[in-house]
């Protein structure tokens, strides 16, 4: 069987370091919430609405309350508050304290104790819902049965929320195991989630929640009509991530794209925001077994794929630790990494199958998620299936575990159903042709793809050790991955960070935290 | 075969043979395969201008949809000569040609400021040219040692565009435009040159438009230098740049 040398020292030492560089982190994220975890704190709670500018409810109660430099309490600490003083329920608890005229202080003679009490009910209704839902999927999936690995993942991406679900019925009728839908651009910098069934989105519908039902329901659909499960993804990641994370909970999304670090990089979102939010996200997210999808790829999209192989490596290191930390488990952690090396290079083939084995070999029980060209995709759609091929024949040669399926008209526009099903069609092809190739073949020894493999680790494990010396916030700020320079203090939803008093109320947390029932 | 005499001026589909007009079609009709689908994609490739079509592959690719490839000989034909586009005129210079020509010619840095004008919120244009990330693999003009260059991102006025400009002394500013609703593209653009000529600005500046519904000919109606449009490359726009500001020192 095909295997690159490992050194398993070297990988040791990557994951120590990764630890401490986590760590770091993980004591301010310790100390801090945001707007968005307590607007996901507001969620769970069950509390919904949006007023008739479309402004949810959730973020009118957490604005005010942060208005009055109270969020460090939790917004928990003030529906329970307002349980003891007499409102029947949570969302009238929320709707009195958004609504309400008098100012919202942070006085009073009600404790912990008594809040956390009377909150009690509301966390266990929360956790619930979750976890009916979690467990409604996994019940389906053993039920209906997986496809094998690589699994086959498509994009839709029309715009109207009810084409994507015939879209997407259509991808899995012609094969595909899992379907994304695009989110309408920028969605990321929207501090609030928006409302309802999206008819005309711009590149993509938004994250919803009607949206995340309309093409689960399709898909359950085309779960029962063929005879296997289909997954869903879409995007916990921006400003809202957690919200996000939330959401796709209850409504059964198999997979999500989340990143410790990608809203840093690409959306220039602060990074105490985004470290902040994506260790909640990553809470939820690990109590309903979601699968996450890590954005390494990108960082090859900016960087060049020989010279920044290894900030891949070493991200991905980076996004388990964090991952770890946030209670994920390996196998929900599908870190991410791409096809994204110059094809005209010589060998480039080769040096693309060692990263790739590489990751397979280091990550052994995590669903790696690959990812296809796009850079060098320039709207020749015959050159463009080819280069595909070459992709997937690295994917099931390595056996990656996730593969975002390329498509020939990459560069020119969205996929056409034609293009996503040539596409999975030539991927089938070669999934099949070459279904045991990496079981038959060994690499010759120090040759190309072990030499390659030997000097990308070694590479990975040099930038940990530069960044767990300088920890990653100045890391970042010198351009440590994807050749992208962002400033502690920069970037978008600083305002929304705030430092937890110490009498900081959020038993949705505690219990996520605790991994109780 | 030969559908028309062979004329000079006259171009058509070239499969093998002068002439011939071969061409290949591929496309999707919500119909199920079958020998009435396949009737039907006949008639809609000779509809299209192709005799004797040939449809070579009918294949289902989502439930009552097919696909189709379709071949055939083209009727069609266009007259070279009654076709005049105005193309930018420049020396096919790479990265390293461009710098060296900007060290040893101009010997100071490019200064260039982009922006997608008025309600335009779409960087992607002006990104691929400017940003470190590029485009098709080819950097952005900030990853160039001899450039210096100012992406304002979207939804930049005139105004801000122009004060940036003389701000930060620059030579070329390069506007984007992405969205076409109601011809918005050009008015955004042609109120911007007039601006610059109410303050007699529009002599000190390169003048670029960049978009997907942009060309050569357009930019040049609009009062622009050169118009851009898909497919453009940053070393493109940094040759078209430094070999204007050549000629203007000239």
């Amino acid at each position: 069987m095909a295997q690159v040398p490992l050194d398993m020292k070297v990988v040791d030492e990557c994951r120590r370091l990764a630890a401490s560089i986590a760590d770091d982190v993980q004591r301010f994220i310790d100390k801090h919430t945001t707007v968005g975890v307590e607007r996901t704190v507001a969620r769970a709670f069950g509390i919904e609405g949006v007023d008739d500018q479309g402004i949810p409810l959730v973020n009118m109660l957490v604005d005010r309350i942060h208005a009055q430099k109270l969020l460090g309490r939790g917004v928990a600490f003030f529906l329970g508050r307002e349980l003891l003083r007499g409102a029947p329920n949570l969302q009238d608890a929320a709707e009195r304290l958004a609504y309400g005229r008098s100012e919202i202080t942070g006085e009073g003679p009600e404790t912990e104790a008594q809040i956390n009490a009377v909150l009690e009910q509301g966390v266990k209704t929360a956790l619930k819902h979750m976890d009916d839902a979690r467990d409604t999927r996994e019940a389906m999936k053993a039920r209906l049965g997986m496809a094998d690995n690589p699994w086959k993942y498509v994009i839709v991406a029309t715009g109207n929320i009810y084409d994507d679900a015939i879209q997407a019925k259509s991808a899995a009728h012609g094969g595909a195991d899992v379907v994304a839908v695009i989110r309408a651009t920028a969605q990321s910098l929207l501090d609030y989630v928006p409302h309802g069934a999206t008819t005309e989105g711009y590149g993509g519908t938004y994250a919803t929640q009607e949206n995340f039902k309309i093409v689960r329901r399709a898909l359950d659909e085309a779960s029962e009509e063929f005879g296997r499960y289909c997954m869903q993804t879409n995007y916990s990641s921006g400003l809202c991530m957690s919200e996000i994370a939330y959401m796709a909970a209850v409504e059964r999304l198999d997979m999500l794209l989340n990143d410790s670090m990608y809203g840093i990089l690409f959306r220039d979102i602060n990074m105490q925001r985004t470290f902040v939010d994506q260790y909640f996200s990553r809470r939820l997210i690990a109590r309903s077994k979601i699968i996450i999808n890590t954005g390494e790829d990108n960082y090859l999209t900016t960087a060049d794929a020989v010279d920044a192989a290894h900030t891949v490596l070493a991200s991905q290191f980076i996004n388990e630790a964090f991952a770890h930390r946030a209670g994920v488990a390996d196998e929900n952690l599908g870190l991410g990494h791409a096809y994204e090396i110059n094809p005209w290079l010589e060998d480039s083939f080769l040096l693309e199958l060692s990263q790739a084995q590489l990751v397979r070999q280091i990550f052994p029980n995590h669903p790696i998620k690959w990812m296809p060209p796009t850079k060098f995709k320039t709207g020749d759609v015959f050159h463009s299936h080819v280069h595909d091929a070459m992709f997937n024949l690295v994917g099931i040669t390595t056996k990656q575990s996730i593969e975002l399926l390329g498509m020939f008209s990459e560069a020119i526009h969205t996929p056409l159903l034609m293009d996503r099903y040539l596409s999975l069609k030539s991927t089938k092809y070669i999934y099949t042709a070459a279904k045991h190739l990496g079981d038959e073949i060994e690499f010759k020894k120090d040759g190309i793809i072990e030499t390659r493999a030997r000097v990308v680790l070694n590479e990975a494990v040099e930038l940990l050790t530069t960044v767990q010396r300088d920890g990653i916030w100045d890391s970042i700020s010198r351009g440590a991955f994807a050749d992208v320079k962002r400033t502690l203090t920069g970037g978008k939803g600083l305002a929304g960070v705030v430092e937890r008093e110490r009498a900081y109320v959020n038993p949705i947390l505690s219990m996520l935290e605790g991994g109780a029932a | 075969m030969t559908l028309i005499p062979k004329h000079p001026h006259l171009l058509r589909a070239y499969g093998d043979r002068e002439g011939d007009g071969m061409v290949q079609m591929t496309f999707t009709l919500r119909i199920s395969p079958g020998a009435q689908a396949k009737e039907v994609a006949k008639r809609f490739a000779e509809a299209h201008g192709l005799r004797e079509p040939l449809i070579s592959a009918m294949e289902e690719c989502g439930p009552g949809y097919t696909y189709f490839v379709a071949y055939g000989h083209s009727i069609h034909h266009v007259d070279v000569s009654e076709v005049d586009v105005p193309e930018v005129k420049m020396e096919d210079l790479d990265k390293h040609d461009i710098e060296e020509r900007i060290e040893h010619q101009i010997g100071r840095k490019v200064v260039v400021v982009g922006a997608c004008t008025g309600f335009d919120a779409h960087t992607v244009g002006i990104d691929a040219i400017l940003n470190m990330k590029g485009y098709a693999g080819e950097k952005g003009l900030e990853s160039y040692k001899w450039f210096d260059a100012h992406n304002m991102g979207a939804q930049v006025e005139n105004e801000a565009l122009l004060a940036r400009a003389l701000a930060v002394g620059a030579d070329a500013i390069l506007v984007s435009q992405v969205i076409t609703q109601r011809n918005s593209h050009k008015e955004n653009a042609s109120a911007l040159i007039t601006l610059m000529k109410e303050r007699g600005l529009r002599e000190r500046f390169v003048m670029l438009l960049g978009g997907p519904r942009i060309d050569h000919k357009l930019g040049l109606e609009l009062g622009f230098d050169a118009g851009f449009g898909p497919g453009t490359l940053p070393k493109h726009v940094a040759a078209f740049v430094v070999q204007r500001m050549m000629e203007r020192k000239q």
